[in-house]
């Protein structure tokens, strides 16, 4: 009996004793963490995709507690949402962005670009594109081993097997950029959204001249020029035998669309030509889900 | 007593099926494609336009830099076209493409059979004359000849080793220049050594050529008691220059270090040839040997060939492509690249064409890893190459560096050994690169 009132009691000194010492330490040391944190990382998708530039969703909510207006930050994933709920929060007036998605610019399908060997090293682009050209005659065309795939941490993008390309998801693309930076191409680029999701792009990156491009794969950018001229607001340009479709400048006309001597000019859901069935709407580039 | 690297190393299947075919020279071509980019460091400046008429052994490009190295015409002709060419590679690079026209060279090249031994006695003049000439290491990696002969202030090369080992299966077009040219070889041998002062100098030979040991060996005494012929045990990658170094000389080339910090400088055999025709016979490097072979390759040869003959005319000397060919390889099936298309040109690197059948080019399927060690037993650099695989698979780029992954040779010896069939060396490249990536945008 005597034996279990010491044990007790001595524990329970112990107990009290170890219980100040911590209590003070940790009052010695305690951490102010502005509790705002807490609740503008609430507010963010919790993705840690790090599309912001900032090391996930915690170091964002930190930088935009700290930051003095929200005009430099911005987190793609969570959108203008997110942003005007983080700026209620903080007391701040969130800047409007227009929504941006990626886009693929490279139509060269197993139909339209021949291949001209057999890769089989191992299933990773940037590992391919350091080894060589790739398997067909273009030296700036997709890949198709799909590292903007196992980037995407939103299922955005898949590789559609029948084309050999990938695909962007309208609704699931967060713009945070990811597969822009592992693409070793520089195929993927970021773009505004568009009213109803409606683009206009070069879906091609061949900076060869017209004819080697054309060889190598039937939707090629040949460099004629054609569509800088039909443009009306000069957001048309064209470099190294390739036009790039300024989408700041792009009024969404369609006018280029038409003159595209190779259908390179992709436009993206709209409604169906009135006069020509519109055969050059090109099938699996983008999905609505 | 044969010599060899302690660490690591395999034994492929040797197969030299052109061994001792004599060397053959190739008529020019019809058209050459002559790229500006065939060494390391900066592409040459081209200094030639559409329309010249240029005798073969012209400049064509001059050096882009200090790394960097002179482009001469091979043949006599027009000038086509300066423009974008594919390259081994598949991607484009600028090119020069001339129309051959008779084969008339620049007078000053010694085109006789004559052999000279007046050795310059100045060590300047031999690297002035070595950088004219545009030669690079003709063992594969193309470093510029006349920077490796710059030796640093404050340090000293007292060793020249000739690398003659030729450790790639199939090839032979070393073994086959060393038992023709061997005086050449000697005599360039010593102008090397005199350009960089080096009192010794050590030629590495594996056992598998033991008539090319016995051959140099005669010849060597005959010129000079400073030049050695080192036999050495046949194991594979005992051409890269660190093994090499390691096997004749057991002195270990610290990690990011060059031979030169241990006092060694390195030289293809085939360099130390195209050096004598350099010095002696105002010969820029614009021809080389080639082997083109292959297990079913009809009449396996090596050939002379200008640089910037589509490889395809090689291939059609040796009895053309045969039918069961899935890879043609540029250099040797262990670290050669295979090439995606048969028209692009031999260059100065080019020591071999091979034809892989499609027995031989399949990748066996991939496992699990078992974690039997073999990979880091046979890595002559002892790095641990399933612990680097299993880091870029989850992109940890810069857990790489303590690892040393950048002291990888990429030898394939790894690949070559795994049970398991995992392409190692794969893994291990793109891991360097991006880890390169990293410490360059560190820097700037």
């Amino acid at each position: 009996m005597e034996l279990i009132i010491y044990t007790v009691v001595t524990l329970c000194v112990l107990g009290a004793i170890l219980a100040v010492i911590l209590f003070l330490i940790a009052q010695k040391f305690k951490v102010f963490e502005d509790p705002r944190i807490d609740e503008v990382e609430a507010q963010l998708p919790g993705a840690n995709c790090g599309g912001c530039g900032l090391p996930g969703c915690r170091g964002f909510a930190e930088a935009c507690v700290k930051a003095d207006s929200l005009g430099s930050l911005f987190c793609p994933a969570g959108g203008n949402a997110a942003m005007s709920k983080i700026a209620e929060v903080l007391g701040q007036v969130a800047v409007e962005k227009d929504p941006m998605i990626a886009v693929v610019r490279c139509a060269g399908s197993h139909e339209k670009r021949a291949k001209t060997n057999l890769y089989n090293g191992i299933a990773s682009c940037a590992s391919a594109s350091m080894l060589y050209s790739g398997d067909t005659g273009c030296p700036n065309g997709c890949l198709g081993l799909g590292d903007c795939v196992s980037v995407c941490t939103f299922n955005a993008i898949y590789i559609d097997e029948k084309t050999g390309l990938p695909v962007v998801s309208d609704t699931k693309c967060t713009a945070c950029g990811a597969c822009v930076k592992a693409c070793p191409k520089n195929i993927i680029e970021l773009r505004l959204k568009g009213k109803k999701d409606r683009r206009i792009f070069v879906s091609c990156m061949n900076t060869e001249k017209g004819g080697v491009a054309r060889k190598s794969c039937s939707v090629a950018c040949i460099g004629c020029g054609a569509c800088v001229k039909a443009c009306a607001y000069e957001a048309i340009r064209l470099e190294n035998n390739l036009a790039y479709i300024d989408f700041e400048k792009c009024k969404l006309c369609r006018k280029c669309v038409e003159t595209c001597p190779t259908n390179a000019i992709h436009e993206l859901n709209f409604p169906p030509r009135k006069v020509k069935s519109a055969d050059e709407a090109p099938a699996g580039e983008t999905v609505k889900e | 007593m044969l010599k060899t690297f302690p660490k690591g190393g395999v034994h492929p299947a040797e197969n030299k099926l052109s061994k001792g075919k004599s060397i053959t020279r190739l008529d020019p071509p019809k058209t050459v494609v002559i790229p500006l980019s065939q060494h390391l460091g900066a592409p040459a400046q081209a200094v030639v336009a559409k329309g010249d008429q240029i005798l073969a052994g012209q400049l064509l490009a001059k050096a882009g830099g200090f790394v960097s190295a002179n482009i001469h015409s091979s043949v006599s002709g027009v000038v086509a076209k300066v423009d974008k060419m594919p390259d081994s590679s598949g991607y484009r690079q600028m090119c020069v493409v001339i129309d051959v026209k008779g084969d008339d060279w620049v007078p000053q090249i010694d085109r006789s059979n004559d052999l000279k031994t007046g050795i310059p006695s100045n060590p300047d003049e031999i690297r002035a004359k070595i950088a004219e000439a545009g030669i690079v290491g003709m063992g594969g990696a193309g470093f510029p000849t006349h920077v490796k002969m710059s030796v640093p202030q404050g340090k000293t090369a007292n060793n020249l080793i000739i690398n003659a080992v030729e450790c790639e299966p199939y090839l032979t077009s070393d073994h086959q220049l060393m038992m023709e040219k061997a005086d050449e070889i000697i005599i360039g041998v010593m102008l090397m050594q005199k350009a960089i002062g080096a009192g010794k100098a050590y030629i590495g030979i594996e056992n598998n050529k033991p008539d090319a040991i016995a051959h140099l060996s005669d010849i060597a005494k005959k010129y000079s008691s400073d030049i050695m012929v080192q036999g050495l045990k046949v194991k594979y990658p005992q051409g890269g220059e660190k093994q090499l170094i390691k096997a004749v000389l057991k002195r270990e080339v610290p990690s990011g270090g060059l031979p030169i910090d241990v006092g060694c400088v390195v030289q293809n055999v085939g360099t130390a040839f195209a050096v004598y025709e350099a010095v002696l016979k105002n010969k820029p490097l614009f021809e080389r040997v080639v082997s083109v072979t292959g297990k079913s390759v009809k009449n396996p040869v090596n050939l002379l060939a200008r640089i910037g003959t589509p490889i395809s005319e090689l291939i059609d000397v040796a009895g053309g492509v045969p039918e069961d060919t899935a890879k043609v390889v540029n250099g040797g099936p262990m670290m050669g690249k295979a090439v995606a298309d048969l028209s692009v040109p031999v260059t100065k690197t080019t020591s071999g064409i091979l034809l892989i059948t499609e027995k031989e080019a399949l990748r066996p399927e991939m496992f699990n890893c078992i974690r039997c060690s073999r990979c880091a037993g046979v890595c002559p650099m002892s790095l641990e190459p399933y612990l680097l695989k299993n880091m870029v698979n989850v992109s940890r780029w810069e857990d790489l560096q303590p690892e040393h992954v950048l002291d990888c040779i990429e030898c394939g010896s790894c690949s070559y050994t795994c049970p398991a069939g995992i392409p190692l060396l794969d893994y291990i490249r793109l891991g360097k690169a991006n880890l390169n990536k990293i410490l360059r945008s560190r820097k700037s």
